[in-house]
């Protein structure tokens, strides 16, 4: 008999000092993100909702892109926009003042939206309300190019902003946000004359880089919007997404 | 920088596989991770430095097994390790590849101290039925 672990086999190998063992695990860290992210998923197909994770660095123009969509969508389409902002509540508010419905996470010191944050937000705030179930949830991502990109939150797309105020290298510089995207905006394209240092076929060229076919489109949501090149994608990401969850409106 | 709570869910893990081998304190973690996976290493050895005060884990010890990065080109098949924002094919300079590895981020191994028997974990179990 073993004389270090009891067992019946005479000769074998124990590590030294005797009470110590590695163990192997093989568990990816973001299990627990992954698994709540699931979760959400499964509230979002309940209502058929199709979810828009919308990322970019502070200030590329996200609110104000949501804004020209509610203006450009909301008497066909209902709309839903769950804001994650470190403090305040003016992102939320610009939305409502848009006639749509708008949820605001205040993070705190979280650079990040996680699915656990989104679970709760849901809870708060239903996708359905009256039998009256929401068609696209924007999930506005808190502003920063790192963080967010790690943390699944149960979408069905990421869209990224880059907007033409930036360097037309930021792909480049963030690889793993930029490889998470399943759209790349160029946002404050009427901008485009002025900036010289922006190349729309640059920022291109950085996307390829990482391996990816990411598709772009340019919008422009200032004073003169042009923003039509956005609203035919998320018809036709609306479009394909009641196909694959089967809510055809017209099954009744 | 997300890397603590990244750090938290690593901790939690360690803490749950040594819990449930009954050990009285943890070692070297082994954490294997790809540049891909939007976690660097150094902000999570800071974050770990921190994070570890706490029950079992105050002692232990962060190793992390930087993986490369591999990709496979769809036009021409050829692999090849690849820059996080070079992801193009050697042979060919295609951007239509994929990724074979440098998005880990796995909890790779834990040591367990004060643990009597080998451990149970799916791996151990399977050398411990070979003997009954
Ligand atoms: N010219 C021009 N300005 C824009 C455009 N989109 C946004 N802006 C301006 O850019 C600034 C930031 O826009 P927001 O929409 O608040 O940006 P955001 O990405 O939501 O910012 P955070 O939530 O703080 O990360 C505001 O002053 C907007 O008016 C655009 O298409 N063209
Ligand atoms: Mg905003
Ligand atoms: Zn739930
Ligand atoms: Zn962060
Ligand atoms: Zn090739």
């Amino acid at each position: 008999m073993c004389e270090t672990c009891g067992c019946s086999i005479p000769d074998h190998n124990h590590p030294t000092p005797a009470d110590e063992h590695t163990v192997e695990v093989l568990t990816g860290l973001m299990d627990a993100n992954d698994h709540a992210a699931g979760h959400n998923r499964e509230h979002f197909n309940r209502t058929g909702t199709l979810v828009i994770n919308l990322m970019s660095s502070p200030g590329s123009g996200k609110t104000q892109l949501l804004e020209r969509t509610a203006q450009a969508m909301k008497d066909r389409v209902t709309m839903a926009v769950i804001e994650g902002d470190l403090e305040t509540e003016n992102d939320a508010r610009r939305l409502r003042e848009q006639g749509i419905r708008a949820h605001q996470i205040a993070t705190g010191s979280a650079c990040h939206l996680d699915a656990h944050l989104v679970h709760k937000a849901l809870h708060d705030f239903p996708l359905e309300i009256d039998g009256q179930t929401t068609d696209i949830l924007f999930i506005e991502n808190v502003g920063n190019l790192v963080c967010p990109a790690a943390f699944d939150l149960g979408q069905h797309v990421n869209v990224v902003l880059l907007s033409t105020t930036e360097g037309d290298d930021k792909p480049a510089k963030y690889p793993v946000m930029f490889r998470a995207a399943d759209l790349v905006v160029i946002s404050k394209a009427d901008l485009l004359p002025y900036m010289d240092g922006f190349k729309v076929e640059r920022a291109e060229q950085s996307l390829r880089g990482l391996g990816v076919e990411t598709p772009t489109l340019n919008t422009a949501a200032g004073r003169e919007p042009d923003i039509g090149a956005w609203i035919a994608w998320l018809e036709q990401q609306l479009e394909s997404h009641r196909q694959h969850h089967g809510q055809a409106a017209s099954a009744a | 920088m997300h890397e603590l709570s990244v750090c938290e869910a690593l901790l939690s893990q360690v803490r749950a596989t040594a819990g449930t081998n009954h050990a009285t304190s943890v070692g070297r973690i082994t954490v294997r991770l790809g540049p891909l996976s939007g976690v660097e290493p150094d902000l999570l050895s800071q974050a770990f430095s921190i994070a570890r005060n706490g029950p079992l884990t105050s002692d232990a010890s962060l190793h992390i097994e930087t993986q490369p990065i591999r990709i496979r080109c769809r036009e021409c098949g050829n692999e090849n390790e690849a820059l996080a924002n070079r992801l193009l094919c050697a042979a060919c300079n295609g951007f239509r590849v994929d990724l074979i590895s440098g998005d880990e981020l796995l909890l790779a191994q834990v040591e367990l101290r004060g643990v009597a028997r080998p451990p149970n974990s799916p791996t151990e179990r399977k050398e411990n039925s070979d003997h009954v």
